[in-house]
């Protein structure tokens, strides 16, 4: 037996020939799914191509989503879309999701089981992280990054140290996923795990479903992690075991595992998180937030990190029956097809459009101020997001504020920053 | 190899949407990049810059996106070195990879429009107009494999050709 090893150094060990790996090892790792957007895989492909090897590592392993600027908003991102398609014909890509299956890739390929527990994934889309939340070891890296895996199936990676971070106990009403990672952005800041693994693990995550898992672990880029992952259980297994369609492995952290920090959070202690311009750690408590009186002109819910079935439901929860504020916008956007027609279904989009929202299509749209909702000089957005870098959603003299659904569609219906409990 | 050029100083946690705004994303040629390269940090900068001339910046340069738009609008621009007290993951590696030079060094005796000399053999950094010496912190091995091949692709072909692909 050698060290006790994390879980994350357990998955990339099983992805390298190397005997034995350490934090900081520069590593090549094997890679099970590489996934490229409208985006980052246009570069990525014209680099491939200049490799001049003709094929790719494997079909079945790549996952091309165009989501960010489609359906398309103009011509040239047309053009990058087209890249895409005229790729994934070329070589059969297993994964191309055309527009009308496609949704925001980080919502949809772990839905599809595409992504599974134990996979090592790259993705050229920092948010790649998202899929740590199924005990995976995922990571964002750049389109040349994408190139070379997608020629040789493998990638370098160093082999990162690990932060274990606690949260215990039941979170309080209207506390989700969300208000968790906003906290520990604040108390940790948006560079306090720079090159680290996230690790969490505490009794709340028995309190919450996968969807907190996934918004968790899609925030850990914003703290600077390489990764943000969670030892599956049986909540994981029963969100896995009907979606997947091949093996997967559940890995956990052994007993006496070397951890550079760890971090112990009461989640009794937290309330519904505000994140103020213009970095994802200016959080502050909702009531000190909706102390300061600020207006808002737009409000949008979607997106990787708060655009699921359940962030849906609980926004129409709030919005059931009201109306939203006069001069203010409500974005609600759906991340995936699945999650859309589940929507309509339940007769959430009713709910929505009667209180005066925009139901969109699958898109990231707004979310990096691409489309579907762009601010203005000066205008301030109440967002479900995970980004309020400046003009992130427009204008470079516009705000946005990072919360839950449930804030943004209570802010929505004063037409001012505020909390579930101002308006039910 | 010896670079020296004019200072352009930036502060902390520069994100990739103030280096190239999502806004022009929907096109990755150079030329566009480097229009509209630092446009949400300083709009005059692609007008202001010239080949040669060097990025200083604070803590955490580059966190956010994954967009490799971001060190090729830089590169574009003819930026010889960025210097920062440290650089976002996402950014750090894809500059080794499309072979931008980038050094972490305490960059406080640094100021906007100083001029600076670089030595990417030995890591020291002149500062000619304090007359100042200031040492980079050394890059990993690999890494510099890394730059001295000329990126990851051309690593990736020297690769191919040595048969071991
Ligand atoms: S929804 Fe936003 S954060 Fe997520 S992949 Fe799209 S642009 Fe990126």
């Amino acid at each position: 037996m050698g060290r006790p090893l994390t879980i994350t150094e357990k998955i990339i060990l099983d992805h390298v020939n190397n005997r034995a790996i350490s934090p900081g090892d520069i590593v090549n790792a094997r890679v099970d799914i590489a996934l490229g957007n409208d985006i980052t895989a246009p570069i990525a492909i014209k680099e491939f191509e200049s490799i001049g090897i003709n094929k790719v590592f494997d079909r079945e392993k790549i996952a091309l989503v165009p989501d960010h600027f489609v359906p398309n908003k103009d011509i040239l991102s047309a053009k990058q879309a087209k890249i895409l398609r005229e790729f994934a014909k070329k070589y059969d890509i297993k994964y191309y999701f055309e527009c009308g299956e496609a949704g925001i890739e980080h919502a949809l390929l772990p839905e599809k089981g595409i992504v599974l527990p134990g996979d090592l994934v790259i993705g050229a889309d920092s948010h790649t992280c998202t899929y740590g939340a199924l005990g995976g070891f995922a990571t964002g890296v750049g389109s040349t990054d994408l190139a070379y895996t997608l020629a040789f199936g493998e990638l370098w990676l160093k082999v990162p140290e690990s932060i274990k971070v606690v949260f215990e106990g039941k979170p309080k009403k209207w506390v989700s996923g969300k208000d968790l990672v906003l906290y520990l952005i604040g108390k940790i800041g948006v560079e306090g795990a720079n090159y680290m693994a996230l690790e969490f693990s505490g009794s709340t995550f028995k309190h919450l479903g996968m969807s907190d898992r996934f918004t968790i672990s899609n925030m850990a880029i914003e703290a600077g992690a390489k990764s943000g992952i969670f030892e599956p259980d049986e909540i994981t297994e029963a969100y896995v075991k009907d979606r997947a369609g091949r093996n997967y492995t559940f890995y956990k952290s052994d007993d006496g595992a070397e951890y550079s920090r760890v971090l112990n959070f009461d989640s009794g202690e937290i309330n519904p998180q505000v994140a103020f311009p213009h970095l994802p750690e200016n959080s502050m408590d909702i009531s000190e937030a909706s102390a300061k009186n600020i207006t808002i002109d737009q409000s949008v819910i979607g997106s990787c990190t708060n655009g699921r079935i359940e962030d849906l439901r609980i926004a129409a929860q709030i919005l059931k029956g009201k109306k939203i504020a006069k001069y203010t916008r409500l974005i609600v956007l759906p991340a995936t097809p699945a999650i859309y027609k589940m929507a309509e279904k339940e007769g959430l989009i009713d709910i929505f459009m009667d209180a005066g929202a925009v139901f969109s299509t699958p898109t990231c749209g707004p979310c990096l101020g691409g489309y579907m909702g762009i601010l203005a000089d000066g205008e301030r957005a109440i967002s479900s997001t995970n980004r309020n870098f400046k003009g992130r959603m427009g204008d470079v003299t516009s705000e946005v504020y990072l919360a839950n659904p449930a804030v943004c569609a209570a802010s929505a219906i004063l037409g001012k920053i505020a909390g579930p409990d101002d308006v039910i | 190899m010896v670079f020296s050029g004019k200072v352009f100083k930036f502060g902390d946690n520069i994100d990739t949407d103030a280096i190239i705004p999502a806004r022009y994303l929907n096109d990755s040629n150079d030329e566009n990049l480097r229009i509209h390269c630092m446009e949400d940090a300083d709009g005059m900068f692609s007008s202001r810059v010239s080949e040669g001339d060097c990025i200083v910046a604070g803590n955490n340069f580059g966190c956010g996106s994954s967009r490799e738009h971001a060190p090729r609008a830089i590169k574009a621009c003819g930026v010889s070195v960025v210097i920062a007290k440290s650089f976002a993951r996402i950014f750090y590696r894809n500059s080794f990879n499309i072979g931008l030079f980038i050094l972490e060094a305490d960059t406080d005796g640094i100021n906007d429009g100083d001029v600076i000399e670089i030595n990417t053999d030995t890591g020291e950094i002149k500062n000619k107009t304090e007359n100042s010496i200031i040492k980079s912190k050394p890059i990993p091995k690999f890494m510099s494999e890394l730059v001295n091949a000329g990126g990851l692709i051309a690593y990736a072909k020297k690769k191919i050709k040595g048969g071991k692909a």
